[in-house]
């Protein structure tokens, strides 16, 4: 029973990074713009958001800079493919390459200069992103393990996709966004401001992934800094998006199902199934892959693949 | 006098002009519009109304001139302006999300908070009653009719409290049935004191539903008279600038031997879902065999089964006996079948847009060459020939197609595959957006291709012309063939009865027919 409780814990704990690449690729996504960078702008959030918290030892510096340079990546991304209306694929691709290496380049350049030859978080900042210390609730049995027991950034993370939800099916701007996703060419004839709606969307999709970005970096290897701390969870986010159906509700319990997958091998043990640690590690990507191909043989039923996905809006075309 | 005219008229333009580049696309165009009057405005393709009107909603900038909404000058800059000022834009092309909900098209774009759907649904309803229109608000735009959609786009420019309504060719996708609906509420809208301005290229409809016509040619408004007074000859001399015939040849059939005979045939789409739904018909040698039907009825399928780019899982398709499913298109071509297909893009599928005539001829030749090297000799002679043949406007074989007008492109598709001397050639909307002249010349083409005993298909939209031009009409509704009538003695509310789904066949007969 305990063993279950630590086994659903560690899945939502590793659930979260996920959840704000899916939540952030999901609103990028229903501008139409298929933004393949998601992996880039959660390593750029990652670096930046960690030297913030790592020189100002305060958390919410740390995820407001995190936030900022997701930002930054992704209106990167909105002035090719927006305005300039360069391929997407390959503009989100270049993104995911130049984020991972301007992570990794500014990473070894801190540590470098840093006098004790690695980069761990102060303790202030530790406290302040560790779990658990939610006053009388956290002390509950089970509940409070289960449910008052996280980090700061997974009541962010199901907050941010709670609202944007909310966003999404509620609320005018909401529906202006869609309807860019879906016929730019009707939205715009309805008097949207298309190219704001994307830029605005784009950019606040990029913000989220950021934050995702500043988990991996913070909480995934104990507030020590290592190259290559996103790991490809960005990629998983982008077929998350499809497997949550573009909806952020969605996002929530498939993130977490992939975070169970990404934690697994630590709860099965050896004795029961014999499988090498290797296939635990390969199991998040396999299912990736397998979601993938289900959901492209999906054709019936309504599923809310925005139409206009991948392709960039040219008001003068005909 | 300033007074008067504010209560009379709701446009009112003076003296418009616009030019792109050195192309003088409206010259000091007049234009008035009162409330509660419909004015069509008529004009060949290239005559400046699209262009007249996107200065209307917004979207150009005229160069000079000045336009007065209810009596007082204004300056349209943006499609969000011109809501303000009342004007309304209901394009040929619908401006829908196909995955919304009607009621979400309909606010869409519309300030403020968002209100429960039960309160925007009661709104609607209150509108729709007013102009007698017919509406669900609750359900999907992908599961309405063209009809049901068109009257989506209605909606939505007078929810946004429009008074001036522009319709930008709105027939062109109605049954005839469904059109006498749209003039109803375009009628009722008329009574309620809206300004409607109408765009088709039908003269029927133009007589049957304006209270006066404007007519622009080449950029220049030419007159302006009361529809009362005119008949369809009238008009089409002040459109053309000349007097011009009609009437479209019919020659007689001189010999007719199936030659495509489809038997049972059934195409499914991509997503699934029956495009072709077990038809037979034939097709006969000097004759020509029109095919009508709403829009996205099947006659894309059916165009591209026979060419062979499409699988069909059930029935045959017998040329001279010989069943040409399962075979290559290049087969297909070899055996003489023909297809010139016209799709709404125009450029799409048989020529490539971005090179010249001679390559465009090259394309379906090229495989009978020799070797591995291309002589294009033939093909720059067969297209230098085309041009002089079917008056082809280009400044030479080797400009790239795009940059020809449609009629031209129009021309060069059709003439390259008549070229191949075909026995059978299969046509799919050859005048779309054409204009009468180039029309007439396609239509003489066709006739001249019956006249040497092709079997020709015609797939067409306006009724008129297909009852005029074709021997027989085949009728295609939601991939059915609700009816295969002589032209002698059909009538055009009888096609628009079969393009709805009502058989012509009586149950009888459909059971002698199997």
């Amino acid at each position: 029973m305990s063993m279950l409780i630590k086994f659903l814990v560690a899945a939502v704990g590793a659930g979260t990074p996920l959840l704000f690449g899916t939540v952030g690729e999901i609103l990028t996504e229903k501008t139409g713009h298929l933004n393949l960078g998601v992996e880039g702008m959660m390593s750029i959030g990652a670096c930046i958001g960690f030297m913030a918290g790592y020189y100002t030892d305060n958390f919410f510096i740390a995820i407001l800079a995190g936030a900022a340079a997701g930002a930054l990546g992704a209106l990167i991304y909105a002035v090719l493919t927006v305005t300039f209306m360069a391929n997407q694929n390959v503009t989100g691709l270049t993104l995911t390459i130049f984020g991972i290496g301007f992570a990794n380049f500014i990473g070894i350049f801190v540590l470098s200069k840093s006098p004790e030859g690695t980069l761990k978080l102060p303790e202030k900042i530790t406290a302040a992103m560790r779990g658990g210390n939610i006053p009388a609730l956290s002390k509950l049995p089970v509940v409070g393990e289960l449910l008052f027991s996280y980090s700061p950034f997974v009541y962010i993370g199901i907050a941010i996709a709670v609202a944007c939800a909310w966003y999404l099916n509620h609320t005018k701007a909401g529906l202006s966004l869609k309807a860019v996703g879906e016929n730019p060419g009707a939205a715009d004839a309805a008097g949207i401001k298309v190219t704001s709606v994307k830029y605005r969307n784009i950019i606040f999709g990029g913000a989220i992934c950021g934050i995702g970005g500043v988990y991996c970096a913070m909480i995934i290897n104990g507030g020590v800094w290592i190259s290559n701390n996103v790991g490809g969870l960005g990629w998983i986010a982008v077929a998350l998006v499809i497997f949550a159906n573009w909806q952020p509700a969605y996002a929530i319990w498939g993130s977490f199902i992939f975070g169970a997958l990404r934690v697994l091998k630590y709860y099965i043990p050896q004795s029961v199934l014999p499988f090498p640690i290797a296939f635990y590690d390969m199991l998040p990507f396999l299912i990736t892959a397998l979601v993938l191909v289900i959901s492209s043989m999906r054709k019936s039923g309504r599923i809310n693949l925005p139409a206009a996905l991948g392709l960039n809006y040219f008001r003068e075309e005909r | 006098m300033a007074k008067q005219e504010k209560s009379l008229y709701a446009i009112e333009c003076r003296k418009i002009t616009k030019t792109f580049g050195q192309v003088l696309a409206n010259d000091e165009i007049d234009l008035n519009v009162k409330y509660g009057e419909i004015l069509a405005l008529l004009g060949e393709n290239g005559s400046g109304k699209t262009t007249l009107m996107n200065m209307l909603s917004g979207i150009y900038h005229p160069d000079s001139g000045q336009i007065f909404i209810g009596g007082s000058e204004v300056k349209i800059n943006s499609p969000v302006d011109a809501m303000n000022l009342g004007i309304g834009m209901i394009h040929q092309h619908f401006k829908l999300v196909e995955a919304f909900r009607a009621m979400d098209n309909i606010i869409l774009g519309t300030k403020g908070k968002k209100e429960k759907n039960k309160v925007t649904s009661e709104k609607i309803k209150e509108i729709s009653q007013t102009y007698g229109l017919e509406i669900e608000p609750e359900k999907y735009v992908c599961d309405m009719s063209v009809s049901e959609k068109q009257t989506v786009e209605i909606l939505k420019v007078l929810y946004k409290g429009a008074e001036i309504l522009i319709l930008d060719e709105p027939t062109a996708v109605l049954t005839p049935q469904e059109t006498e609906k749209l003039f109803q509420i375009l009628r009722k809208m008329k009574e309620k004191g809206c300004a409607i301005i109408i765009i088709t290229h039908k003269l029927q409809e133009v007589l049957e539903i304006s209270d006066r016509v404007t007519i622009l040619r080449k950029g220049k408004s030419i007159d302006t008279v009361e529809t009362s007074t005119c008949d369809a000859q009238k008009l089409t001399e002040l459109m053309v600038g000349r007097p011009v015939s009609l009437e479209i040849n019919h020659p007689p059939v001189k010999e007719s031997k199936t030659i495509l005979k489809v038997v049972d045939l059934t195409v499914y789409k991509a997503d699934g879902t029956k495009a072709i739904d077990d038809i037979s018909f034939d097709i006969r040698s000097g004759e020509i065999l029109g095919v009508a039907g709403v829009a996205g009825s099947g006659q894309k399928e059916l165009c591209e089964t026979i060419a062979g780019l499409m699988e069909a899982s059930k029935g045959a398709i017998l040329f001279h006996k010989e069943n040409l499913l399962g075979k290559t298109p290049s087969e297909i071509i070899e055996k003489g079948v023909s297809m010139s297909f016209v799709p709404e893009d125009r450029l799409g599928m048989g020529l490539v847009a971005s090179m010249g005539m001679t390559d465009n001829m090259l394309l379906k030749s090229y495989q009978k060459g020799k070797g591995a090297f291309v002589n294009r000799k033939p093909a720059r002679e067969m297209a230098e020939g085309l041009i002089k043949q079917l008056d082809i406007v280009t400044p030479g074989t080797e400009t790239p197609v795009r940059l020809l007008s449609g009629g031209n492109v129009q021309k060069v598709l059709l003439g390259r595959e008549i070229e191949s001397a075909p026995s059978v050639l299969i046509t799919a909307y050859p005048v779309r957006g054409l204009d009468i002249n180039s029309s007439y010349t396609i239509y003489d083409l066709l006739n001249e291709q019956k006249k040497k005993n092709v079997a020709v298909m015609y797939i067409g939209e306006d009724l008129d012309v297909l009852l005029e031009l074709s021997d027989r009409i085949m009728v295609l509704c939601h991939g059915k063939i609700t009816g295969i009538v002589d032209t002698q003695g059909t009538t055009k509310e009888e096609i628009g009865m079969m393009m709805t789904g009502e058989n012509k066949f009586s149950d009888q007969e459909k059971e002698a027919q199997r």
